[in-house]
């Protein structure tokens, strides 16, 4: 084919979704040029799954992406047309935002945004080869021919790498959503010595509102109070949809048991690994067939549609048999698919590939972010995408790369997690993930993050004043809780009223706080000169107060974590490292770990061969110094 | 580097006439005040300068010690050192190591104050391998140990209380990770009746563990060989010649028979197969395979050989076993007949002790003896230190999650939300997988999964 010359860049991203877009747009915000590819323009910032953004460890990430200068957080509080905050009844450490969006308006607002961001050029092309000399990245060619050469590039080729769908018997070659895949790029990164594996993921049909019976299923309605996602936004406030909840039976079952044989999970094509966090249908009543009903929600996929996204009905079965059991299902007996389920398998890598930069440890100016990293979900997929985005800049300006540790963020546990331990299965964000959950909340995540950010050169002034302001509003509270005192007689009626014992001496705001029962937001009567403040402002004031011990306690581990983690492993030769077990040996030369901390985490490392690594770096510095 | 305070028995194995306990680490000298009481006001820890007094736990006199305060950085380690002269013997020793663990103190690992005395500055650089080579060493005998103790008991009693934790854990995380699903959640009365039934099992495990190391720690000895060829007048007669006993009790399982006896000052327990014979139907069947299982846990064997009898395929397998491994020859019945093919069992055990005996005689047995203390001495064995190392570290990961436990039931009983019970649930769990070798995440995420029906 020919070939021609098509253009010079900084930065080259290959796909357009969630990973992609927060690459570019990173990217060319931190003042390089750059180029961001995809399949079909009509795809940018697709959601080919759920309908939503966010949830438990998910809106973590999603609040960090916004604390770091990302675009997501913004998107979403553009087109949701839903918002709840989980687990509002537990902790403050897991409390979970999460927006149900407009499907079309999240895509069209992305595009905008990429389209109108300055050194950005958003083009549609299908990639079909990196070039790559002496295993350093020089650009890409397209399979129109068109070459374009870049400094860095970023891989974000999501589900449509080698994709390929299955829905009952009927197996096919797919992107998402009947999108085109990418079908020649896998064969040029295996030349390119990158080892590929196959993933699957999957996704419930999308059935038609008109046919639905909502009067035989619960209404579950958004908060009364929106919480944004972005922390640029103080409030929002629209016109909220609800979602549905209804339950299988065991007709449902019956039928998906007596078709088990239909779906393509058990027929033994599908040959990639899926993830246990979302089994599909028949694998729930598989592996759970004690439980005689499961859940599903019935969620808009926007304001212009009359799909509806069948959460919980993930499945591989034929298009007749998924039909046949929904109409079983209490408000939906006369439903009609709009699209059916399917299940989607696609070319990943082991993430062990990557430094914790998201570079290819043997591809100079090479990274990768998303589903091609072996994770899965919008939001895990938008904060790799981020990083390798940033660092690619960093990179090309011969920069430290830009790494956020376990204690600092959701996104340091999600990409150390892949790069340092890899994954078998795509990999979910899940709070227990984290070590050190209590520190990184989703309503600090920018004062964690956003001084970094603009430091980089990605956060953006006006953000990081605000957090600059926030921070100083906080101390300033804080003073003056500390120092303010309500006397016993005015406030012991009303403690006792809620339960809490009487009080002998005055007490300080703060000491108060500290009970259990009594909250900041219950005691304004009594705190006369309570000023005005934000309910983000007051909240971090009443969070350290109130888990003060706790928070230390995860303080100090975090320092000891620290002491390891600053520990950096530069340039050794762990042949020449006496004394380490051959395991460890082994998996120190494959994983390359950047500090004596993610060495230890790497699985087959014993804390002895630690001390062997530590001593023998010691032995080195000393013996340069001699 | 952490600079957490250390704590090891840095005296040689047995009963000699004084141990050494050394506790290396900012606390040191804190933890010696609080443990130790000067016998006259004139004997306060002072810098290099050692003071008779005891060591006092409760009002109750744990020992009687010498003990010495060497502030930093003029010590081995550069950091303050303590060492504390006990009276000999295991049980002194070790009531005051106990004690002491109680304080903010690790167990040292294997080679840690030699690492913290490179790491510091304080042995130069020629030295730096022979400590990667101890670390690395001891590692693998370490590794042995934790073999040993995953097969044990202890382990499974660990194993036990970190499933029923862990079950726990994933209910809590699957409530706060899919706070949607169609789950029941935990109430707080099931939270504390699954707590309170782990600090249970965590205190029993404490107070059998306090009863019963002294007697199980000691140079593990196996006795080795097809039956008749004088396994049982071996014991007998090492036993007779052993002055203190220190008790008999039947292992783990009821066929074999452990003895604890005491050879010049280094204890020692004796496993002997020969119970074997005595409890099981098939008389004259000494499996290789039940001789195997015994053996590789010991630190020593003893194999023994009839001098009066050709060797049989079963000898045969069991020299190829045992050349592998710490072990002593003795060739038993020199009285009788000679038909051993001398040449051979030389030739295979060139580099090992070979006695003769006659032990129906007594002939002999002094020797045996002797071989096994030179073999101690002589820097072979090192096992029963190790061994109290692991048990010692293991006990302090079991008192460290107690004490997690006992948090996490203080804030259940607070009604604190989820999350916070979650923060010393977590740390219980990492202890115990401190004896185990597990990981915390990937089992709440297998177990989340293997047991909750969750996704889209």
């Amino acid at each position: 084919m020919e070939t021609f010359f098509a253009g010079n860049y900084d930065v080259i991203v290959v796909g357009a979704g969630h990973a992609g877009v927060e690459a570019a747009l990173a990217s060319a915000r931190m003042n390089k040029k750059t180029l961001m590819l995809t399949i079909n323009l009509d795809s940018i910032a697709m959601m080919p799954c759920n309908p939503s953004i966010g949830g438990t460890g998910k809106g973590h990430l999603v609040r960090e992406i916004d604390a770091l200068g990302g675009e997501m957080g913004i998107n979403i509080d553009k087109t949701f047309i839903q918002s709840k905050m989980l687990n509002t009844a537990k902790g403050p450490a897991v409390h979970s935002l999460r927006a149900q969006a407009d499907k079309v308006k999240y895509h069209i607002e992305m595009k905008k945004v990429v389209e109108n961001c300055p050194l950005l050029d958003v083009k549609q092309a299908e990639v079909s080869e990196i070039i790559i000399e002496d295993y350093k990245v020089k650009g890409v060619i397209t399979t129109i021919g068109s070459i374009y050469h870049g400094k860095a590039v970023v891989l974000a080729t999501g589900t449509y790498l080698g994709g390929k769908i299955f829905i009952g018997s009927a197996v096919f070659q797919s992107g998402p959503n009947g999108l085109a895949p990418s079908l020649k790029l896998t064969d040029n990164l295996k030349t390119n010595a990158i080892d590929l594996r196959r993933f699957k993921t999957g996704t419930p049909a999308r059935v038609n509102s008109r046919t639905l019976n909502y009067d035989k299923m619960q209404r579950e309605d958004g908060d009364q109070k929106i919480v944004p996602f972005s922390f640029l936004n103080d409030q929002l406030d629209i016109e909220q949809v609800p979602c549905w909840l209804t339950y299988t039976n065991t007709t449902t079952h019956t039928i998906i048991e007596t078709n088990f044989h239909r779906s393509a999970l058990f027929s033994g094509e599908i040959e990639g690994t899926g993830p246990r966090y979302c089994p599909s249908i028949e694998d729930k009543i598989n592996r759970f067939s004690d439980k005689n009903r499961h859940q599903l929600f019935i969620e808009p996929e926007g304001l212009d549609t009359n799909e509806m996204y069948v959460q919980g009905m993930s499945t591989s079965m034929p298009e007749d048999v998924q039909l046949a059991f929904m109409r079983t299902i209490p408000g939906l007996e006369n439903v009609e698919i709009m699209r059916p389920a399917y299940a989607i398998e696609y070319d990943c890598i082991d993430p062990t590939q990557l430094k914790l930069s998201l570079e290819f440890k043997n591809i100079d100016g090479l990274f990768s972010a998303g589903q091609f990293n072996g994770s899965s979900g919008y939001e895990e997929a938008a904060a790799q995408g981020l990083i390798a985005g940033i660092n690619a800049v960093l990179k090309i300006d011969n920069k430290e790369p830009f790494i956020l540790d376990r204690s600092e963020a959701y996104i340091g546990v999600l990409i150390d997690d892949l790069v340092t331990k890899g994954t078998e299965e795509p990999y979910r964000m899940m709070t227990s993930r984290s070590e050190y959950r209590l520190l990184l909340r989703q309503d600090n995540a920018d004062l964690r993050l956003t001084e970094k950010a603009y430091q980089i050169g990605l956060a953006s002034k006006e953000r990081y004043d605000k957090v600059v302001h926030k921070v100083q509003a906080i101390k300033e509270e804080m003073e003056r809780i500390e120092n303010t005192l309500i006397k016993a007689k005015d406030i012991n009626p009303f403690l006792l009223e809620n339960g809490s014992s009487e009080l002998r001496d005055s007490i300080t705001i703060a000491n108060l706080l500290k009970r259990p029962e009594i909250f900041y937001d219950m005691i304004n009567q009594f705190d006369i000169n309570r000023p005005d403040l934000r309910e983000d402002i007051w909240k971090q004031c009443e969070i350290s107060i109130k888990y003060q011990g706790y928070i230390e306690k995860q303080l100090r581990q975090v320092e000891k974590f620290k002491s390891l983690e600053n520990k950096k492993i530069i340039d050794i030769n762990y042949n020449d490292v006496e004394g380490l077990r051959i395991e460890a040996r082994q998996k120190l030369k494959a994983i390359q770990p950047n500090s004596v901390g993610q060495a230890s985490r790497i699985s087959g490392v014993s804390p002895a061969d630690i001390s062997v690594l530590l001593v023998y770096m010691d032995y080195k510095r000393r013996s340069k110094n001699v | 580097m952490s600079n957490e305070t250390i704590v090891a028995i840095s005296s040689a194995i047995g009963e000699g006439a004084i141990g050494i306990i050394r506790m290396s680490g900012e606390n040191a000298f804190v933890i010696a005040n609080n443990i130790f009481k000067p016998k006259s006001s004139y004997n306060q820890l002072e810098n290099r300068k050692m003071v008779f007094g005891e060591i006092v736990k409760n009002n109750h006199v744990l020992d009687e010690v010498m003990i010495v305060y060497m502030a930093a950085p003029k010590t081995y380690t550069k950091e303050d050192v303590v060492e504390i002269y006990c009276h000999g013997g295991v049980i002194a020793i070790k009531r005051v190591l106990d004690y002491i663990l109680e304080f903010d103190v690790q167990m040292a690992e294997p080679g840690e104050f030699t690492k913290r005395a490179f790491l510091n500055g304080r042995l130069d650089l020629s030295q730096a391998e022979a400590v990667m080579d101890l670390i690395s060493a001891k590692t693998e005998k370490g590794f042995d140990v934790a073999y040993q103790q995953l097969e044990g008991t202890l382990s499974g009693k660990i194993n036990q209380i970190r499933q029923e934790l862990l079950k726990v854990v994933a209910h809590l995380e699957v409530c706060i990770d899919y706070p949607e699903e169609d789950i029941e959640e935990v109430t707080y009365p099931e939270i504390l009746e699954s707590f309170v039934m782990v600090q249970n099992e965590l205190t029993l495990l404490l107070k059998h563990a306090d009863n019963g190391r002294i007697i199980r720690e000691g140079l593990k000895v196996a006795i080795i060989g097809k039956p008749n060829v004088g396994k049982s007048s071996l014991l007998n007669a090492l036993l007779k010649e052993a002055r203190a006993i220190v008790t008999d009790i039947a292992g783990t399982t009821r066929d074999v028979i452990e003895e604890h006896l005491n050879i010049q000052g280094i204890p020692i327990r004796i496993v002997d197969t020969a119970g074997i014979r005595k409890t099981s139907d098939q008389i004259e069947k000494i499996g290789v395979e039940r001789s195997k299982e015994i053996f590789n846990q010991a630190d020593m064997v003893l194999f023994v050989l009839n001098a009066s009898e050709k060797l049989s395929e079963e000898d045969q397998e069991l020299i190829e076993l045992v050349s592998n491994k710490k072990s002593i020859i003795i060739v038993n019945k020199i009285d009788l007949e000679s038909k051993i093919d001398w040449a051979h069992v030389e030739n295979k055990f060139d580099d090992r002790k070979i006695v003769k005996t006659s032990l129906l005689n007594d002939d002999g047995i002094l020797e045996v003896e002797q071989a096994i203390v030179d073999m101690v001495y002589e820097g072979d064995i090192h096992a029963s230190n190790d061994q109290l190392l692991s048990n010692a570290r293991h006990i302090q990961a079991v008192k460290q999650s107690l004490k997690s436990i006992e948090a996490a039931i203080h804030a259940t009983q607070d009604n604190m939300p989820y999350d916070f019970i979650e923060v010393d649930t977590f740390d219980c769990l990492e202890s115990l997988g401190k004896i185990t070798g597990e990981t915390i995440e990937n089992d709440i995420v297998k177990e989340i999964f293997g047991n909750f029906c969750l996704g889209k």
